[in-house]
């Protein structure tokens, strides 16, 4: 391993590079561009030997993925907000067919009005596409997430294809210091990708095909419990991952000091590195704080988080997102998992970041002395003012 | 953590000395940086800003600098007397400029000239850094040297780290 000082665009393309993808296809937007141009160096240069597709679009790049994964090539791609939102076509066209593509999105707000800078508005919007979901924090975990999402991805009872964000700028844009594995630790990490969901000339099969009522359920019924299987799948790389690369990943969720916490706030992303000093600054001072970070929005961490909030008095997720007219997606989501545990407990949502718009410690601080008052409302950081409507 | 607030102009260089920082320092054991410019659309002699946070442990705060432990000019059209609002308690100004300050907060080096005698180019990035080794025990001369050789292209490696070195001299001196 060697440490380098990079930004979590580049650290991904590293964690790519390792991977060993057959196909790249890919179109500019930022701020996910660098991870494509820094790919196409390492092509350039002979340390990735891989096929660079050029194309003129985002669904051409999905498309084209698609294509080279129908003949059983590793492929990756990688966009971000509008860019995400033309493929969209695209997406349950990957998931459906079963092809295990991985793409990095840079967290991107979408327009109108028009804004370049961070928010998880993009991939939030595609939740219901069949594609697993993964949200990194730093540069560490984008370049492990790159190298495990294509053992999760390919793995023969999840054959689901595999989302890795990146908060645009504070992460893809941000320099750090991050452990590069050898490439003799990746190849002994990611086997390569067999399968025999692929035209094969010697074994003639039908991909891709019609489904009509009779079978339609069925093949989505099938869908979804393969992305329900990337679970285990997740645990199976993350413990191959610790073996080999010494680094230990928690799953689909991330505690931190939840165990004995009145007040929890549960977000995603780049932003729980903040969270987390707010924690540690707080419990200095004697308060029952905790952060619960969701590490992967499909699979939904359902069990993970009643587990983790049971014992709390209320809770907060805090994310870079709204669904118009109802509240955080996101949010929808934990209250969901939490009834279903028959945990009824207050929690609020918060809503922040959007358009890049800075997170404070101090509006973090602020989030743990509302929840005291142990009432659920709908906010919008920065602006005052309950979003519930009426 | 120790905050430093890089202030250029688009092309001087800004940003790639906060990276250098960070580079630099995080080649020590159990030591985190982080490194950022201020984002958006770049342009050619507009203002910029860049970050940099040296720790020993993890960073997680990753919003922008809003008091520094250093603030560093690149370019003295961007000093002002507003600048010291930025400046935690005890904290330094290094400034490029070939004008005198009297004030004990604020120290000039007039990295111009060596940079015209070093570099040959009007760039006082890696020369800003160099002074930066000087007035503060963030970072030696030889970790700044292995962040040259490992980010920038060889052909600039050997005036770079000249100009590193006359620049940390005249500030000691």
């Amino acid at each position: 391993m060697a440490k380098a000082f990079l930004s979590g665009n580049e650290a991904f393309a590293y964690g790519v590079r390792l991977a060993r993808p057959q196909v790249i296809s890919a179109y500019p937007i930022t701020p996910q561009t660098i991870v494509v141009e820094k790919l196409s160096e390492f092509i350039e240069d002979g340390s990735l030997k891989a096929e660079f597709i050029h194309v003129e679009s985002e669904h051409s790049a999905l498309s084209c993925a698609i294509g080279a994964s129908s003949v059983g090539a590793r492929a990756f791609t990688a966009t971000s907000s509008q860019g995400l939102l033309y493929m969209a076509e695209c997406l349950p066209y990957a998931a459906g067919g079963r092809f295990p593509i991985v793409m990095m999105n840079a967290n991107r707000s979408t327009a109108l009005p028009w804004n370049i800078y961070g928010d998880q508005r993009d991939s939030l919007s595609q939740l219901d596409s069949g594609w697993i979901q993964a949200y990194a924090e730093n540069a560490q975990e984008a370049l492990d997430l790159a190298l495990m999402s294509f053992y999760i991805a390919e793995h023969k009872n999840v054959s689901t294809p595999y989302m890795a964000n990146l908060d645009g700028f504070v992460l893809t844009h941000t320099y750090e210091v991050v452990d590069v594995p050898t490439a003799e630790q990746a190849d002994a990490f990611l086997p390569k990708y067999a399968t025999e969901n692929k035209l094969d000339l010697q074994n003639p099969r039908n991909l891709a095909f019609s489904a009509g009522p009779d079978s339609n359920t069925i093949f989505k019924y099938k869908e979804h419990v393969g992305i329900l299987n990337a679970k285990s799948v997740i645990q199976e790389a993350e413990d191959r991952f610790e073996t080999i690369f010494g680094r230990r990943y928690s799953g689909l969720t991330e505690s931190y000091r939840t165990e004995d916490a009145d007040y929890i706030i549960i977000t995603l992303g780049s932003i729980a590195g903040l969270v987390r000093e707010v924690v540690d600054a707080l419990r200095l001072e004697g308060r029952r704080v905790g952060l619960l970070r969701l590490r992967y929005l499909r699979p939904f961490p359902n069990e993970e988080i009643a587990n983790a909030v049971k014992n709390a008095k209320a809770v907060a997720v805090l994310e870079k997102d709204i669904s118009f007219g109802n509240e955080g997606t996101v949010y929808t989501n934990v209250n969901s998992a939490m009834q279903k545990a028959g945990i009824n407990i207050p929690n609020s949502n918060y809503i922040g970041g959007l358009g890049g718009k800075n997170i404070s410690s101090e509006e973090i601080k602020g989030i743990f002395d509302e929840l005291k008052s142990q009432k659920s409302a709908v906010r919008f950081l920065g602006i005052g003012g309950e979003a519930n409507g009426g | 953590m120790t905050e430093i607030l890089w202030h250029g102009r688009g092309g001087q260089g800004a940003f790639t000395a906060a990276r250098l920082l960070g580079d630099a320092y995080s080649l020590k054991d159990n030591a985190y940086a982080l490194a950022f410019p201020s984002f958006g659309p770049e342009r050619r002699g507009a203002p910029i800003r860049a970050f940099t946070k040296l720790d020993q442990k993890p960073i997680g705060n990753r919003s922008e600098i809003t008091k520094s432990n250093y603030s560093i000019f690149l370019d003295d059209t961007l000093f002002n007397a507003k600048s010291f609002r930025e400046l935690k308690q005890n904290g330094k100004i290094l400034l490029n400029t070939k004008k005198k300050f009297d004030d004990p907060r604020v120290i000039t080096l007039d990295g111009d000239s060596i940079a015209a005698r070093i570099l040959g180019l009007p760039i006082t990035n890696t020369i800003l850094l160099g002074a930066f080794a000087a007035i503060s025990n963030e970072i030696s001369l030889e970790e700044i040297y292995e962040a040259i050789r490992q980010t920038m292209p060889r052909r600039l490696h050997e005036k770079n780290i000249a100009a590193v070195k006359a620049a940390y001299e005249e500030v000691v001196a």
